[in-house]
C-alpha cells in the first residue's frame, strides 16, 4: 500500500477529485496548507506598511491505494493538477506500513 | 507581586463620595425661559443617537477589522469601556463641569447628576431643546473621544489601565478642553471657531494618541512581524457607520433642524468624499493601486478634518478642505509616522491628530459670515477669505492650547496609572493576543 501525498493549486481541487473517481479512488483527505517553491508569494500594503506574504494558499491530498494502482494515480492527479505555470505543486509516494478501517476492523488492502 | 485594584469599585467609590458631598448642598441651578422647539428636539434626538452609533459600533467595528484576529474582541472592548465608564461619569460630574456655568476654566457642579433640571429646562447653550438631551449630545462625543484614543495603543495595552485611562482622561482632559471651546471657556470667549469638535475631539485625541503610543510602547514585531489587518472588511462597513454617524456628529452640533445643519451636512459629505478620492489617488499614483484601506482612511480623514468647520463653511469649501485632508494625512500616516518612528497602530494622530489642526486652522481661512449669523450675533464671524485674517490667529491659539493641555495631561495621567497598573501587557500576553489574556475570549 502507497499513499500518495498531492500539493496541488486549491482551484484544482474538484478537477483532481473527479480524476481520481476515474481511476477508482473513493477516499481521500484533504487539508488547507501553505506554502511556497518557486512560485514566489506576494507583497500587500497597509496604509505605508509593507508586508511580504511568502507562503501562498495550497492544498494537500491524501490518497491510499494498492501498490499496483499508484502509477495511475500519480497519473490521474498530474494531468488533472497541471497548469503550466510555475506553483502546480509536488506529489509524494510512500509506503503504508498498516491501513485499519475503523468501523468493521478490516485491514489492509480491504481497508483502503 | 501585582496590584489587583478594581478600577470599576473605585469610580463608583469616588462617584458616590462626590454625590454625597453635592446633594448635601443647595442647588444653585437657574434655568433659561423654555422654549423647547419639537423639530428641533427631534432632530437632535436623533443625531444623538448617530453619533453614539459612531462609537458602538462604528469605531468598534472600523478598529476591530484592522487589527489582528487575536485582538479583535479587546479593541472593541476598548469602545464599549468607553461607552460604558463615559456615561456614567459624564452624567455624574462631566458634563456640569464642561457646561455649567461660565467661569473661564471650568464649569460648576450645578449640574452634577442633572439635579435641578425639569422636564422644560434648557442649557443657554442650546435653548430650544431639552437640557437632558444636550447633555446626552455632549455625552456622545466625550465617548467617541476618548474611544479613538484607544487606536494609538491597540494591540498592547492592558485593559485595566485601559479603565482608568478612560475615566481619568475624561474628566482630566477632555472637560476643561470642553468646557474652554464650548462650554463658555476662554476659547470661547477669545473667539474660537470649532463647531463640531477639531480640537475637543479630534486634535485632544489625537495629541493624547500620541503622547500614549510613545509612552506605551511599539508593539512587539512591529516592523518585521505580518501585521496585516485581519478582516478590512468589517473597518470599511465601520466606516459607513461613522460618516453617516458624522451627520448627526457635525449636522446636530447646530443643535437646531435648520439650514445651517444643512450646509453642514453638505460641507461635511463633500469633505468625506473628497478625502477619499485624494487618498486613493495619491495611493494609486505613489503605489500603484488603489487600496480599500486609503479610501476609508481618507474618508475618515476629510471628515475630522471638516469637522471644526462644518458650520462656518461654505459646502464647496468642503471639497478643498477634504482634499487637503487626504493629502495631508496621507502624508502623515505615510511618511511622517515611518520617519519619526512612533507606533501609532491605527493613526490616531495621523488622522484625527493632523486632521484636528488642519481642519480647525482651515475654519479661520474659510468661514463664512452668513453661517454663523443667528440673533444673538447677527453678522457671524468670518474668515481669512472674507477678510478676518485675526481668526487664523485665533484658531492657532486654540490648536496651541488643546495641544498643550492634552499632550501635558494625558502624560501625567498615564505615568501616575503606571503607579498602580503597568499600561502595556506582558511580552507573552501580547504575543498570545489579548482576546485570551485579557478577556478569555477568541474568535473561533
Amino acid at each position: 500500500m502507497k499513499l500518495v501525498i498531492a500539493i496541488i493549486k486549491p482551484f484544482k481541487l474538484e478537477e483532481v477529485r473527479d480524476a481520481l473517481v476515474a481511476v477508482g479512488v473513493h477516499g481521500m483527505t484533504v487539508t488547507e496548507v501553505k506554502g511556497y517553491g518557486r512560485q514566489k508569494g506576494h507583497t500587500e500594503i497597509y496604509r505605508g506598511a509593507e508586508y511580504a506574504v511568502n507562503f501562498l494558499p495550497k492544498m494537500r491530498i491524501e490518497v491510499a491505494v494498492p501498490t499496483d494502482r499508484v502509477e495511475k494515480v500519480v497519473e490521474a492527479i498530474t494531468t488533472s493538477a497541471k497548469t503550466g505555470q510555475i506553483g502546480d505543486g509536488k506529489i509524494f509516494v510512500t509506503a503504508i506500513d498498516q491501513a485499519l478501517r475503523i468501523r468493521t476492523g478490516e485491514t489492509d488492502v480491504d481497508a483502503l | 507581586m501585582r496590584m489587583q485594584t478594581s478600577p470599576v469599585g473605585v469610580v463608583a467609590g469616588v462617584i458616590a463620595a462626590v454625590s454625597l458631598a453635592l446633594f448635601a448642598a443647595p442647588a444653585l441651578a437657574e434655568t433659561a425661559p423654555s422654549k423647547i422647539d419639537a423639530a428641533d428636539t427631534a432632530w437632535m434626538i436623533s443625531a444623538t443617537g448617530l453619533v453614539l452609533m459612531m462609537t458602538i459600533p462604528g469605531l468598534a467595528l472600523f478598529y476591530c477589522g484592522m487589527v489582528r484576529k487575536k485582538n479583535v474582541l479587546a479593541t472593541m472592548a476598548q469602545s464599549l469601556a468607553c461607552t460604558m465608564l463615559c456615561s456614567i461619569l459624564w452624567f455624574a460630574v462631566g458634563y456640569s463641569l464642561s457646561f455649567a456655568g461660565d467661569g473661564p476654566w471650568l464649569g460648576t457642579f450645578e449640574r452634577a447628576f442633572m439635579r435641578g433640571t425639569t422636564m422644560e429646562s434648557v442649557s443657554p447653550l442650546a435653548a430650544t431643546i431639552p437640557e437632558m438631551l444636550f447633555m446626552m449630545y455632549q455625552m456622545t462625543f466625550a465617548i467617541i473621544t476618548v474611544a479613538l484614543i484607544a487606536g494609538a495603543v491597540a494591540d498592547r495595552m492592558r485593559f485595566s489601565a485601559f479603565l482608568w485611562f478612560a475615566g481619568g482622561w475624561l474628566i482630566v482632559v477632555y472637560v476643561p478642553i470642553a468646557h474652554w471651546v464650548w462650554g463658555g471657556g476662554f476659547l470661547a470667549k477669545a473667539g474660537l471657531l470649532d463647531f463640531a469638535g477639531g480640537t475637543v475631539v479630534h486634535l485632544n485625541a489625537g495629541i493624547a494618541g500620541l503622547v500614549a503610543a510613545c509612552l506605551v510602547g511599539k508593539r512587539y514585531g512591529y516592523g518585521t512581524d505580518n501585521f496585516a489587518p485581519h478582516n478590512l472588511s468589517l473597518a470599511v462597513i465601520g466606516t459607513g457607520l461613522l460618516w453617516v454617524g458624522w451627520f448627526g456628529f457635525n449636522g446636530g452640533s447646530a443643535l437646531g433642524a435648520n439650514s445651517r445643519a444643512a450646509y453642514a451636512i453638505a460641507a461635511t459629505h463633500l469633505a468625506a468624499s473628497t478625502g477619499a478620492l485624494t487618498w486613493m489617488a495619491l495611493e494609486w499614483g505613489i503605489r500603484g493601486k488603489p487600496s480599500v484601506l486609503g479610501m476609508i482612511s481618507g474618508a475618515v480623514a476629510g471628515l475630522g478634518t471638516i469637522t471644526p468647520a462644518s458650520g462656518f463653511v461654505l459646502p464647496w469649501h468642503g471639497i478643498v478642505i477634504g482634499l487637503i485632508a487626504g493629502a495631508f494625512c496621507f502624508w502623515a500616516c505615510t511618511w511622517l509616522k515611518l520617519k519619526i518612528g512612533y507606533d501609532d497602530s491605527l493613526d490616531v494622530f495621523g488622522v484625527h491628530g493632523v486632521g484636528g489642526a488642519t481642519g480647525t486652522l482651515l475654519t479661520g481661512v474659510f468661514a463664512v459670515a452668513m453661517l454663523s449669523a443667528d440673533p444673538d450675533t447677527p453678522e457671524g464671524v468670518a474668515g481669512l477669505i472674507e477678510g478676518n485674517a485675526r481668526q487664523v490667529l485665533i484658531q492657532l491659539y486654540g490648536i496651541v492650547a488643546t495641544l498643550i493641555w492634552s499632550g501635558v495631561l494625558t502624560y501625567i495621567l498615564l505615568k501616575v496609572i503606571e503607579f498602580m497598573v503597568p499600561l502595556r501587557v506582558s511580552q507573552q500576553q501580547e504575543i498570545e493576543g489579548l482576546d485570551l489574556t485579557q478577556h478569555g475570549e477568541a474568535l473561533q
